[in-house]
């Protein structure tokens, strides 16, 4: 279970990524996030983030047609 | 706000954080603009990019707040403060305006689909730490002041302003 959770289903882009990054900015580092999403987009734009901003992407499962990405806070 | 979270790559020792730098020039005040225009702005910031928007010629309008009323001394710049579609809930389209209806279509899809308005985007930029750049010439020519304006903006710059930091931006985009 992450220690944070960021709902963003039925947000379109780029409300994910913005609320993702709200969340980690405000996390202590080693804290991991968790957010859900709908929008497909988020499929390859929270991974691309992850990677450009160097906070670990831990987890990625599709659940109920619903997108859960598991970040860790660097 | 810190933003030493979105640190891209390791920092070498000694030598203070510096982040990665973009600039858009935001000179359009058509809705179907404003939109990439502020989706693009937040997002570079989400990147933990110094992100700077200079607004210029009708993209002013985005910044302009909805009772701004007449503005201008001449008769003029007071014409075209009335007929100039501004701010974000009064922005126009490019294309398929049809003297309103298009965007008023376009906003009630973007709303049934979820996508956030150009002011709730306009407010997250403020919020992200957007560096929000008014034209002064173009204030001056429309005769607007800093009263005219939402708050939570740069102070007016010049085109100079605009090309030193493009000079150094790793993005640099013209909407």
């Amino acid at each position: 279970m992450a220690d944070i959770i960021v709902d963003a289903r039925n947000l379109q882009c780029p409300m994910p990524v913005l609320k993702l990054s709200q969340a980690v900015n405000g996390a202590a580092a080693g804290q991991t996030i968790e957010l859900v999403a709908t929008d497909r987009g988020a499929l390859s734009d929270i991974p691309a983030w992850s990677k450009d901003t160097g906070n670990p992407l831990k987890e990625q499962f599709e659940q109920d047609s619903e997108y859960h990405f598991v970040v860790e806070k660097a | 706000m810190t933003d030493t979270a979105h640190q891209t790559g390791p920092v070498a020792e000694g030598t203070a954080p510096e982040r990665e730098k973009m600039v858009i020039i935001a000179a359009s005040g058509d809705l179907d603009k404003a939109w990439p225009v502020l989706i693009l702005a937040t997002t570079g910031a989400a990147y933990g990019m110094d992100v700077t928007v200079f607004f210029t010629f009708w993209g002013l309008g985005i910044l302009k707040k909805e009772d701004a009323g007449l503005t201008g001394d001449d008769w003029r710049q007071k014409m075209l403060s009335m007929f100039h579609n501004a701010s974000p809930a009064k922005l126009g389209l490019s294309k398929l305006h049809f003297a309103g209806m298009g965007p008023a279509m376009m906003r009630g899809l973007a709303e049934d689909h979820n996508v956030a308005s150009v002011q709730e985007l306009l407010d997250m930029a403020i919020s992200l730490g957007v560096n929000l750049w008014p034209c002064q010439m173009t204030m001056d020519l429309m005769g607007l002041k800093d009263e005219h304006l939402i708050d939570g903006l740069s102070a007016p710059v010049g085109a100079g302003s605009a090309i030193s930091l493009m000079k150094e931006a790793s993005i640099s985009l013209f909407i």
